[in-house]
């Protein structure tokens, strides 16, 4: 090729660059290691995580340990999905195009909304992406996120908010949830954004809020776990204009934070603002049945700065988990997920609040995690824990100081009673051994 | 392609119709066979302000969406609605059922820049060459 164009060599191809911008010599790089050298290096850097199957986890704050049945990753490892990017001559890949339209019925269905994208990121851009889009449909800048909205979705909610094209507005949170009384004080916004469960674990009066937020003109973004819609009333029938939430639990693993999966569904009204890539089905040339990416109208390859999200892709794979997953345990084995994880969850409050010292923090209802105060310091508790090979919970003073006596526990239907009941010895033990050792005060 | 005599025209392909201060506005008989079929029509709600020149709407053809741009300044005092359920008129009917908003000239000087038809026919003749 080279020939070709009449050159002697790679450097005049590189003629233009500024000369100081060019490398004068190789990398500085360590010379390169052997398939069996890189497998050693490897499994030496992953000895220094646990997983769940080596460890006793009660973490959650967002992410959590639900069982993967084997089929999912069975079916997301098949190549065809797994190495597949987002097509862009969509309607040449058929069979992705159906499985991101069984994915998106399916979270319709969940979350008793009328339509749903093909996925975003995570459950912290589809809370942001869900208030850009009220502030859109309302044609108002002001934004009110709960002050239990998960800390981590409202900070990436501030983050979309530099730039002005919305402003952020917390709304104060009593007793462990929103007040739907504090939203009329709040002049005019966009919408109200509401977890529940909430970050604290605490299932919020969804109805009550709508029903405010809505005679003050405002839209509704429900943030929810969607674990929890196997056993609760799902945010559509509780009035949600937008209905979000990370879907992480479906199917994927916790795998050290990602990838996840943000759900995205809404109600038909608003359908031209939503953002996000959207499977439809229709007939081809000959009658049959075919999908296709529709109403790309909205989208940034053809609006440009107009467009409604700058997203120009989806998380198929985990998108595909989550289908594989509901399909696998069906509506009866879905149920049974969320109705384990309740009653777990508060099997272990009754027992760890035996445990002198230890008591719910927030009087409130709630699903598979709850707030617990601590007679000793948390990171000591948990240090102890860890000893014993057990994750005892995430501790809320890495997010507020006003609750850094406090740990949030989560527990799903993989814990077994045995299991909890262990975790609860542990508990006793690890607060003798610190009593004992002086560390009695939880500051 | 029709372009009728008694309407005002703009090179942004919109047609205005005049009755005193009212100005009736759409997109030709040409604009709409070039966009194709139409599949939604995003208007502006009654008593937005427009500008001269400046969108106040897009058009979605099935793969393409255009501004349309506002033929004179002022207030929307009327929306067809009929358009959010049924976009296909504007192909159908662009002069009638297809119209899209009534503005109030805030400037009425700004009415002696629109376009005749005649001015408008050969604009049309010169792009399609």
């Amino acid at each position: 090729m080279l020939e070709r164009l009449g050159l002697d060599g790679i450097d005049d191809l590189l003629r233009d660059l500024p000369g100081d911008k060019v490398l004068s010599g190789p990398l500085d790089l360590p010379p390169g290691l052997s398939e069996l050298e890189v497998v050693e290096l490897m499994k030496g850097m992953s000895a220094e995580n646990v997983n769940p199957d080596e460890v006793l986890t009660f973490l959650g704050a967002g992410v959590y340990d639900h069982f993967v049945p084997a089929v999912v990753p069975w079916v997301t490892s098949r190549p065809e999905f797994a190495t597949a990017y987002t097509p862009y001559q969509a309607e040449v890949s058929q069979g992705t195009l159906e499985s991101i339209y069984e994915y998106q019925t399916l979270m319709c269905k969940l979350t008793a909304m009328d339509v749903a994208n093909a996925s975003i990121y995570d459950g912290a851009s589809a809370v942001a992406e869900a208030a850009l889009m009220a502030a859109r449909i309302s044609r108002r800048g002001r934004v009110v996120v709960s002050e239990t909205v998960h800390p981590h979705h409202a900070a990436v909610v501030e983050s979309y908010a530099r730039g002005g094209r919305i402003d952020v507005v917390r709304l104060p949170a009593t007793g462990g949830a929103t007040d739907p009384d504090a939203i009329s004080n709040l002049g005019d916004a966009a919408c109200v954004i509401v977890q529940s469960p909430n970050f604290y674990g605490a299932i919020e009066p969804v109805e009550a809020i709508a029903e405010c937020a809505h005679r003050a003109g405002m839209l509704v973004v429900v943030s929810c776990d969607p674990i929890s819609l196997a056993v609760l009333t799902p945010p559509g029938e509780l009035g949600a204009d937008i209905a979000v939430g990370e879907g992480q639990a479906l199917g994927t693993p916790m795998a050290f934070g990602g990838p996840l999966l943000g759900f995205f569904a809404t109600k038909r009204a608003f359908l031209r603002q939503m953002p996000g890539r959207v499977v439809g089905r229709t007939r081809d040339a000959a009658g049959d049945p075919c999908y296709v990416m529709t109403l790309q109208t909205r989208e940034q390859h053809i609006r440009r700065e107009k467009a409604t999200s700058n997203i120009c892709t989806n998380q198929a794979l985990m998108a595909l988990a989550a289908s594989v997953y509901l399909s696998a345990l069906g509506r009866d084995g879905f149920r049974r997920v969320g109705e384990l994880s309740l009653r777990k969850s508060h099997y272990a409050l009754d027992r760890i609040a035996e445990v002198a010292g230890f008591s719910l923090r927030f009087e409130r209802p709630f699903f598979k995690e709850f707030a617990v105060r601590c007679p000793v310091s948390v990171d000591g508790l948990l240090e102890r824990l860890r000893e014993r090979r057990i994750l005892g919970g995430v501790p809320l003073g890495r997010y507020s100081a006003a609750m850094d006596d406090c740990l949030l526990v989560a527990v799903t239907e993989r814990r077994t009673r045995a299991d909890i009941d262990r975790y609860v010895d542990a508990l006793k033990a690890s607060v003798r051994e610190l009593e004992t050792a002086g560390g009695t005060s939880a500051r | 392609m029709n372009i009728p005599k008694e309407l005002k025209y703009t090179k942004e392909h919109e047609w205005v119709a005049l009755d005193g201060k009212m100005a009736k506005v759409g997109i030709t008989d040409y604009a709409q066979s070039q966009l194709g079929d139409i599949v939604y029509v995003e208007l502006p709600t009654v008593g937005a302000e427009v500008t001269s020149m400046e969108p106040f709407g897009s058009i979605e053809a099935v793969k393409a969406v255009s501004d349309l741009f506002a033929p004179i300044s002022g207030v929307v005092k009327e929306v067809n609605a009929a358009l959010a359920d049924n976009p296909e008129l504007v192909n159908q009917s662009p002069y009638g059922e297809g119209w899209m908003i009534v503005v109030e000239a805030a400037n009425p000087e700004e009415l002696d820049g629109l376009m005749s038809a005649e001015a408008y026919e050969q604009l049309v003749e010169s792009e399609a060459k």
